[in-house]
């Protein structure tokens, strides 16, 4: 239980003696700690728990293993070609 | 959101759902550690989207409920200084204690603050530095590295208004208790991603080959944990007990050692009392005695308090994945969030909770089938 | 118990709360604990058909005129927020309450409390707020009062306005109408004046601040009831959020609800504030959004009135009213799994599980 979730690097910088980025959520940026993941650079992306950054997301493992889930789910998609819709919330 | 949202898509989850049911022979137990995990299966009717051989019972993995209530009447106590604010993460404030809970404390009066992180906490302390500031610190071995940060600096500021109380849980001694019981019905573990982010797996892999039981880290979105349910079907299915990391965008081997590094800077392992469960050898951290001065149990002289656990209330095997939430005459009948008998009721991560909130017309709708 | 091996097999149990005999904050968060607290004492006390009814406005009948009547009190701190403050949410909330009645709003009254202490100039630029507020809503400040208390005894200011407003006759919106069969509208995105609010609050420093949607409905409200009559009851979401209100309704028609994720509106800022402090948007407050229950034929009429509207272009039809599990809402996940939305108890506070 661990509330983390993923958020861009947009800058960093030094404060109060603590490497801090400001890092992207969706459209909310907010100052986290970076000291926990000396090598995300501005770009990455990292997990955040409580402000504090405690992973660099591995992008190519990240892409790599995703490409298998979306096969999966494409596959998925044509043998079963429509997922039910509640008919009534159709635009 | 990226890495997010496609990790929440339908078509993926359904596709792991059905590689599921069609690889499934036999019935299966299985138990998510954490309490996020918990809280996503809720939310998101994981468990209906998996065949019935398939049972998922949750463990112990809520570091709020399993506080013990010493540390929350220490807290309370703390917090009716005059001169003294508390400050807590959020899912601490309904957690109660021997006879009262942060919350009434602040309708009380006293100085009760919620912060999402412990720099706020040290902000605080800058800020009023004619009141002594108190963080309660808890956690599972994630929360541990922020929290050790917090003291860290504010010794090195000198920050001497600002200490810590600290309760905090580890996982692998927890799982070890689980492993070697008796009556334990878990084949097998999906490990908690974010503590094995800080952690890494090696410690899991001891239980793997000890107990010959397989074990997946997981994430916390729901395409995540049913690929690692899926993992562990496999390995079930083959015969196999392996170590195995489903959440590979976040977890590696080793872990995070700068993480680790502060954490066993500040703290040292402890035996530490598990709400619900009892004593678990060395399986918390205590602030080490070089930073005594921002140690809250120490600066405040607190005495060790006993406090007796009543009966009748089957937390306890719920924690433990004995028994789920519904199995409880009390659940939403006596027992609601707003009225909680026992802990995994009070959190948001609890088991009971999450049940409560998310999935209560099942529960309601099954118990007027069975009269 | 320090003493005793650990055990899986012996019970122990934390301590049930103590009997809640003393106001928590969580009382007026609008949720499950609000609702004790007017069963408990208020109700049993001013008991008579109007306010029985309970819903976010009083109808009353005077010389044959119907007439709202709604009271509200404003103690937001903080006292200014990116998208308003304490002056244009006093007169926005009142504005709401008559509107969701289907009333014109037309008088308000306006009672300061004023703490020891507080700045003219922060004086000055609340009054101008709500001057400007009332200006653009339409109605006139007729009334008020002023009082000052010691310093420490209010956020600066509380404010407590009281509004009227005329209903056309014939016109009967309230919460124990709602039909299975029922749509249920929503009239934007959700969430923001909630996380406007705990941003500044929690000092959580977001660089692009969200704004507090708080706007005055009436108008959009008066295009509605002209395109259609099939308006059973209409809510602004306030404290407790999209959950609570429809939960109150749905207990008070006894009637199920049935949501579908998928067409929630919520933006990016609010969405990503959310996911970050663990919070759950359907209980987050908004001040400029509503929702309203239609007859199953008025629900395509009323959303295109809706999104002619400057306040409803996100318009939504979210869900339906249901015949299953009275008092029950329930939401179509992402996945396609069903899930409870539960009324909240207290405040919803960020976790960090």
């Amino acid at each position: 239980m661990c509330l983390a979730i993923p958020g861009k690097i947009l800058d960093i910088s030094k404060k109060d003696g603590v490497r801090a980025g400001r890092v992207e959520f969706g459209g909310i940026v907010n100052q986290v700690c970076l000291d926990f993941a000396p090598e995300a650079e501005v770009g990455d992306y990292v997990m955040v728990h409580v402000g504090f950054a405690i992973s660099r997301v591995d992008r190519e493992e990240a892409e790599r293993t995703y490409q298998i889930l979306e096969a999966m789910g494409l596959l998925e998609g044509e043998l079963q070609p429509s997922v039910q819709e509640s008919p009534e919330t159709l635009q | 959101m990226k890495y997010l949202d496609e990790y929440r898509d339908e078509k993926i989850a359904h596709a792991l759902a059905q590689e599921i049911r069609e690889r499934v022979t036999h019935p299966w137990v299985l138990m998510e550690i954490c309490g996020g995990q918990t809280h996503t299966i809720m939310r998101y009717g994981i468990d209906e989207l998996l065949p019935r051989e398939v049972e998922l019972v949750h463990g112990p993995g809520c570091p709020v409920c399993v506080t013990p209530l010493e540390t929350i009447d220490k807290a309370l106590e703390l917090a009716a200084l005059p001169d003294l604010t508390l400050v807590s993460y959020g899912d601490m404030l309904r957690v109660p204690g021997s006879s009262s809970d942060l919350f009434h404390a602040k309708a009380n009066g006293s100085d009760v603050r919620v912060v999402y992180s412990p720099l706020e906490a040290l902000k605080i302390a800058r800020a009023n530095p004619d009141r002594k500031v108190v963080f309660l610190a808890i956690g599972f071995e994630t929360t541990a590295p922020a929290n050790a940060m917090a003291v860290w600096q504010a010794r090195r500021e000198g920050l001497n208004n600002f200490s810590v109380l600290a309760s905090h849980v580890l996982v692998p001694p927890a799982m070890r208790l689980l492993l070697g019981s008796p009556d334990n019905r878990v084949q097998g573990f999906i490990a908690p991603g974010h503590v094995c982010t800080v952690m890494g797996y090696r410690q899991y892999e001891e239980m793997v080959n000890e107990f010959r039981v397989p074990i997946v880290v997981g994430g916390f979105e729901p395409v995540d944990l049913l690929e690692a349910i899926l993992m562990l079907v496999r390995q079930l299915e083959e015969g196999r007990a392996a170590m195995e990391n489903q959440y590979v965008r976040s977890v590696t081997r080793e872990g995070n050692l700068p993480a680790q590094q502060i954490v066993e800077t500040v703290f040292e392992a402890c035996d530490q009392k598990w709400r619900g469960i009892g004593t678990i050898p060395q399986s918390g951290l205590r602030i080490r005695p070089e930073f005594a001065a921002h140690d809250a149990e120490k600066t405040f002289g607190m005495s060790e308090m006993k406090v007796e656990e009543p009966t009748e209330c089957i937390s306890a095997q719920v924690l433990k994945g004995l028994k789920k939430p519904p199995d409880c005459p009390a659940f939403a009948n006596g027992c609601t969030p707003e009225s909680p008998l026992g802990a995994p009721m009070v959190s948001a991560e609890g088991a009971c909770a999450a049940y409560y909130r998310y999935r209560r017309h099942k529960v309601l709708q099954e118990r007027a089938c069975n009269g | 118990m320090a003493n005793q091996a650990p055990s899986l097999t012996s019970l122990s149990c934390p301590v049930p709360l103590s009997a809640v005999d003393r106001v928590l904050l969580g009382h007026g968060s609008g949720g499950r604990l609000s609702a004790d607290l007017l069963q408990r004492f208020f109700l049993p006390a001013f008991e008579n058909p109007a306010l029985s009814r309970l819903d976010d406005q009083a109808i009353v009948i005077v010389n044959g005129e119907c007439l709202a009547f709604t009271t509200d009190s404003f103690v937001v701190k903080p006292l200014f927020f990116s998208g308003g403050d304490i002056g244009s949410l006093a007169v926005h909330g009142t504005v709401n309450d008559l509107a969701m009645g289907g009333a014109r709003p037309l008088y308000l009254s306006a009672a300061f409390i004023l703490e020891e202490g507080l700045p003219f100039e922060t004086l000055r630029r609340v009054v101008e707020s709500f001057r400007s507020a009332a200006a653009a809503a339409q109605v006139e400040v007729v009334t008020g009062d002023t009082k000052v208390v010691e310093k420490g005894c209010c956020d600066g200011m509380f404010i407590n306005t009281s509004g009227i407003g005329s209903v056309k006759p014939g016109l009967h919106l309230s919460a124990d109408l709602a039909r299975p069969g029922d749509r249920i509208l929503l009239s934007g995105p959700i969430g923001e004046h909630g996380i406007a609010i705990l941003a500044v609050r929690e000092g959580l420093e977001f660089e692009n601040p969200v704004r507090s949607d708080s706007a005055p409905l009436h108008s959009l409200v008066a295009e509605m009831l002209k395109a259609s009559e099939g308006i059973r009851c209409m809510r602004d979401p306030t404290r407790g959020g999209l959950s609570s209100s429809l939960n109150e309704i749905a207990a008070r028609s006894a009637v199920g609800m049935t949501l579908d994720e998928r067409r929630i509106p919520i933006c990016e800022e609010v969405r990503g504030a959310c996911e970050m402090l663990g919070l759950d948007p359907l209980y987050v407050a908004n001040e400029g959004k509503l929702v309203a229950i239609v007859e199953p034929g008025a629900a395509e009429p009323l959303l295109d009135a809706m999104r002619s509207h400057p306040l409803g272009r996100q318009a939504q039809i979210i869900g339906t009213v249901t015949s299953e599990d009275p008092g029950l809402v329930v939401m179509r996940t992402t996945l396609g799994t069903m899930r409870v939305v539960d009324m909240l108890a207290g405040d919803q506070l960020p976790r960090i599980c």
